[in-house]
């Protein structure tokens, strides 16, 4: 790389006038120079560059197996197109209703109730005067963030089995009767999902709020104080719209993954018996994508899950930059 | 006079509203705490007695047949030590490879910066999806090999973000320029001043790899089927989750059933609790660098 830099510094140094040449010449040199004074800052970056195009654009790249009918043997680029084959034989399918339904109503429902979950948790800390206290109650409320989804499944199964699980116990004093599982029940997996998700991740994300709670200057409240602010108040008027940045980024982030819930946990949490309720489109990519090779159609069906969040995050930015003059860029 | 009256009647209110605080936050930690002390508990009880009530506070008696059963599990012992394999070798990688993003990005002056963040940020948001990531994975000849977990996965431009904002942070413009000045190389201005600057940062970065690590299950469903490479989270799919249909399979045919049930009941409680304990035996240490490390990184980017 220095001699590259050393052999591209010997060629004439154009200014920015002389039209388009003379800008290539002027950028050229610059480059020259840029390399040769950080080259080592361009190696150290090299192989996070090399990870991104292989693990991240090379599979962008193969995209167009979603329009085409992939063979191992051509590859991605000279397998043969079929155009939105795919596409047209997923929107016509027995599962599209059904996967493009539960992923809208699990992602909202579970937007709706873990975006301002850890708000109010942090905002709880925060009225516990004894740091001694909070710290511990905060490092309580991480502890299930660490817990694998494997571990965290099967918890819930097992809680919710008949006869063992304590919560079945409780579930059956408010009336729960059936004989199997409530896991089975396809009207319950989406509160399941949604709940037990809070009760693993609502500490861990209460984190960066409390920190941005410490962060609101104390006069603002003694201030409030002296004008006679209630406690509730002082929260809405002072708290809530302080830390609103930092509120309004995470939820764009989470709203831009939308339907990218969590896979890895819904499809452990799948029976054969709640499937009308637990197949997600990228469950549903998985299984018919690596369990029946069928490589192109579940490419479009990913492709189809991955552009429509697109649309979501570009859309939900642009309302947080018109409400609130913060966003994402 | 009146808006003295008014300042006390303000502190009643608030007195009411942090006791009502309190015993909210009070139920939230008892449902936080009751599921994992159960399985703690669980874990160490006579499974006959899981069976007899359905809410555990103490074992009657400490039984540690659960846990003799454990290690004995051959599967479990083999997933065990690749999962310690992979988390380490993983999670080294991954800040190695975390920190070569995040210093040349943190860099002042450093030509190409807005290229490179822009075509890092963009992986956050768009991917290739999985059937197209799997099929480069196959190409490249990692399935069934122990790198297809761990290079996959080499870093994400989240942790690169919070790193890059600690170092802007956190490390004087000065520092640097002083340091250029006395002819130094940004590689051993990283080595030398940056990196023993960073110590909190370091640490969080590697818990947050080092637990995702630890816990994740899907890469290796998907590229892995040599038992021999199973990571424990794999393993322990097979004995938490997957066993349940054979178990009521042989109802009929045996009579041995209900003990070897009770058995697996408890075998389970104890296979959480020592899979989990790795985890919370590493948190506590990496904790104190909380407060240094995280909030400077995550407010700012």
């Amino acid at each position: 790389m220095q001699t590259k830099a050393a052999v591209k510094k010997n060629k004439p140094s154009g200014n920015a006038k002389g039209g388009f040449g003379g800008w290539l010449k002027f950028q050229l040199h610059d480059w020259a120079k840029a390399l040769k004074r950080d080259y080592d800052v361009y190696l150290l970056i090299l192989p996070v560059v090399v990870y991104f195009v292989i693990f991240a654009y090379i599979p962008m790249y193969g995209i167009q197996i979603a329009f085409k009918n992939y063979s191992p043997a051509l590859g991605f680029a000279d397998s043969p197109w079929v155009g939105l084959d795919h596409l047209t034989r997923f929107i016509n399918s027995l599962y599209f209703g059904r996967v493009i339904k539960n992923t809208l109503i699990m992602s909202v429902y579970s937007l709706i109730i873990s975006i301002p979950a850890p708000v109010i948790l942090a905002l709880l800390f925060n009225e516990v005067r004894t740091k001694r206290l909070r710290v511990t109650m905060q490092a309580i409320s991480y502890a299930p963030n660490f817990i694998s989804t494997v571990v965290m499944v099967s918890m819930i199964i097992m809680f919710l089995t008949p006869q063992t699980g304590f919560v079945d116990s409780i579930l059956r004093v408010f009336g729960y009767s059936a004989e199997q599982s409530i896991i089975n029940e396809p009207s319950a997996f989406y509160h399941l999902y949604v709940w037990t998700g809070v009760w693993q991740g609502m500490g861990w994300s209460s984190v960066i709020y409390s920190a941005a709670i410490e962060g609101v200057p104390v006069d603002m409240y003694e201030a409030a104080r002296l004008d006679g602010a209630s406690k509730l108040k002082q929260i809405w008027y002072i708290t809530i719209p302080s830390i609103s940045p930092t509120i309004i980024i995470l939820a764009i982030m989470a709203i831009g993954n939308v339907l990218n819930i969590g896979y890895e946990k819904v499809f452990l949490m799948q029976t054969s018996l709640n499937l009308t309720s637990s197949e997600i489109i990228s469950t549903y990519v998985y299984k018919s994508g690596l369990q029946q090779a069928q490589y192109s159609f579940s490419t479009m069906v990913g492709l189809f899950n991955n552009v429509i969040n697109f649309i979501i995050l570009i859309i939900a930015n642009s309302i947080a930059k018109r409400v609130s003059e913060t966003s994402l860029w | 006079m009146s808006k003295k009256n008014n300042q006390i009647q303000l502190a009643a209110s608030d007195k009411i509203f942090r006791g009502v605080a309190l015993v909210i936050l009070a139920f939230v930690m008892v449902i936080i705490i009751y599921p994992i002390w159960f399985v703690l508990v669980a874990s160490f009880t006579n499974p006959l007695e899981i069976y007899q009530n359905a809410f555990l506070f103490w074992p009657k008696e400490f039984n540690f047949e659960s846990y003799k059963l454990v290690f004995r599990d051959q599967d479990f012992i083999t997933g065990f030590i690749n999962s310690i394999l992979y988390t380490l070798v993983g999670t080294t990688l991954n800040v190695v490879m975390n920190i070569c993003g995040a210093y040349p990005l943190s860099k002042r002056n450093f030509k190409g910066k807005t290229f490179f963040t822009l075509m890092f940020t963009f992986t956050m948001f768009f991917s290739g999806g999985l059937i197209p990531t799997y099929l480069v994975v196959d190409a490249l000849g990692l399935r069934n090999t122990f790198w297809a977990i761990i290079i996959p996965s080499a870093v994400g431009m989240y942790n690169i973000i919070i790193m890059r904002t600690y170092f802007q942070s956190r490390i004087p413009l000065e520092l640097e320029e002083a340091a250029k000045v006395d002819g130094c190389t940004n590689f051993r201005l990283l080595l030398q001043i940056v990196l023993p600057l960073s110590v909190p940062i370091i640490a969080v970065i590697a818990l947050y790899y080092g637990v995702g690590r630890w816990n994740d299950y899907f890469s290796a469903m998907i590229y892995i089927t040599n038992r021999k490479l199973y990571p424990l989270q794999l393993v322990l799919r097979e004995i938490l989750l997957q066993n349940q249909a054979s178990d009521m399979m042989d109802v009929v045919s045996d009579s041995g059933y209900s003990d070897r049930m009770m058995a697996r009941l408890g075998l389970k409680y104890a296979v959480i609790v020592v899979s989990t304990v790795p985890i919370f035996v590493i948190y506590p240490l990496v904790q104190k660098f909380f407060a240094k490390g995280v909030m400077v990184g995550a407010i700012k980017g």
